[in-house]
């Protein structure tokens, strides 16, 4: 640890922008994004599933509010969303003696809400998509071997579908990256909220912008490398056979 | 099709160069600001802008006989803004740095305020008392003096969360979200009515002006560095309207205390 110290001592030498301090500041925002836009992303996913099953129901009373809410969510910008559930609501009476004060008090869970909830909207209409997509034929073979509702959904159409969902599943997890860039108008010290203190120590907003826009680039190619591996993996059988 | 867009394009042309020739004439003058700062600059009920340093730089152009606009901008990006050449100067309390007299050029200070500490009425803080202080959430503005003060002096005791706007701190301190706040004493009065009878808000310090390094001298206008001869007429100006008593009027009119520099 020492020798890391000394390392990046010697290497910033000179450098009057990105001292030990500011770099602390990226590395703490790096951990707040990513916590933030992790979690989120994955309480959205399981809300999603449910969701987007619900979402192609037959009954008008189940579909609709379903729809709703994903029409809702994804016709509102998430600036606004969370400018609502962090500053809005303050405003409701009695929230601040109520049990849910404890976590809306701090700038984290709002801004994880806002965020779940979003990235849950567009979740569902991919799945739900990918869902009314399965081939009739395979739903038609799953009744022909007597499978109940329940066991169709779980055995056949929910793995077709997800493996559909895979590629414009990936590029919502990018965008819920590049989303989570407006955390820091609620007080969150993420990349882009550190990138705007250096900005402001420094009046350098070159170097505190591009050192920001470099951190979020890597975590984008790390996405990309992930689902790039799972679509090899998921999708294999649907490439087309190679010719040794 | 062909002659509307000959027309569109000379109408073009033609807008550049008046946009060209406007820049280059010395009588107009573009004022860049960050409103609402009460009561510095603030819009009025019917949406005029007003406030002690609009009507201090209007008296500053008419002592000059300039032609001046007054240009919108939000604090955070006011510097890249005076340097792009959107205005010719910041008169937006700007507060004369080390850092920005970097980037700028400053006229000589024209006034000074005090930041002082503020709590809810029902908490009890004393802030000389710093080992109480630990692990208290206190808001700033980001990228303001007070920014600074307190991330230089209580970095280690106290939580920082840093706003974009006096508006934000003010509604997360009314909403208990904040323990303190350190700001602008004029912000202060004018957003939560400091130091007056139905304040839901206490002062918790005296009014603090120093350490020199943060606070610095005072307020100037900000010009781009290039722009020497425009500094040196604001500065003229701006001496001969504290001498003949326009300053002292305008800081009457707005103020209870002194803030002359």
């Amino acid at each position: 640890m020492e020798q890391l110290d000394q390392w990046l001592a010697a290497l910033l030498d000179g450098n009057v922008i990105f001292t030990p301090q500011t770099l602390g500041y990226y590395w703490t925002g790096l951990v707040t994004t990513a916590q933030l836009v992790f979690l989120s992303l994955l309480i959205g996913l399981v809300l999603a599933v449910p969701l987007a099953i619900l979402r192609g129901s037959k009954h008008r009373w189940i579909k609709l509010p379903v729809y709703f809410y994903t029409y809702v969510f994804r016709g509102t910008p998430l600036l606004v969303q969370l400018y609502i559930i962090y500053y809005g609501v303050v405003f409701v009476d009695g929230i601040q003696q109520s049990m849910f004060w404890p976590i809306l008090k701090e700038a984290f869970y709002p801004a994880l809400i806002a965020f779940t909830l979003n990235t849950a909207a567009y979740t569902t209409e991919i799945f739900h998509g990918a869902i009314k997509a399965t081939s009739r034929g395979e739903i038609e073979a799953a009744r022909a071997y007597g499978m109940s509702q329940g066991l169709m959904m779980r055995r056949i159409i929910l793995p077709s579908a997800f493996r559909r969902a895979l590629p414009a599943y990936g590029n919502e997890v990018i965008f819920m990256l590049h989303a989570s860039a407006i955390a820091s108008v609620v007080t969150l010290m993420d990349i882009t909220g550190a990138a705007r203190f250096v900005y402001a120590r420094y009046y350098a907003p070159f170097e505190a912008f591009i050192f920001a826009a470099a951190i979020y680039l890597c975590l984008t190619f790390m996405i990309l490398y992930l689902f790039r591996y799972l679509e090899k993996r998921l999708l294999a059988h649907l490439k087309p056979l190679s010719g040794n | 099709m062909r002659p509307i867009h000959l027309f569109l394009a000379a109408g073009l042309a033609a807008s550049l160069f008046t946009g060209v020739t406007q820049a280059r004439d010395d009588d107009d003058i573009r004022l860049g600001v960050d409103v609402p700062y009460e009561p510095f600059m603030f819009r009025t009920p019917d949406g005029e802008l007003t406030g002690f340093e609009i009507e201090l730089g209007n008296a500053v152009c008419d002592y000059l006989e300039a032609n001046c606009t007054w240009v919108e901008q939000d604090w955070d990006g006011i510097i890249p803004g005076l340097l792009a050449r959107k205005y010719d100067a910041i008169l937006s309390s700007m507060s004369i740095t080390e850092e920005r007299a970097q980037q700028v050029l400053f006229s000589e200070p024209y006034y000074t305020t005090p930041s002082a500490w503020i709590t809810a009425n029902d908490r009890d803080i004393d802030i000389e008392d710093r080992d109480s202080l630990e692990g208290l959430v206190v808001g700033v503005q980001r990228a303001t003096l007070q920014d600074n003060y307190v991330t230089e002096l209580y970095g280690d005791v106290l939580e920082i969360r840093r706003y974009t706007s006096a508006d934000d701190v003010v509604t997360d301190l009314r909403a208990g979200r904040l323990d303190l706040t350190f700001m602008d004493y004029p912000v202060a009065e004018s957003s939560i009515a400091i130091d007056t009878k139905g304040s839901d808000f206490q002062r918790i310090s005296g009014f603090i002006k120093e350490p020199e390094h943060i606070f610095g001298q005072g307020v100037g206008v900000a010009f781009r560095k290039r722009d020497r001869e425009l500094a040196e007429r604001f500065n003229e100006a701006l001496a001969a309207l504290k001498e003949d008593g326009t300053y002292d009027a305008l800081m009457e009119k707005y103020f209870n205390y002194d803030i002359k520099l």
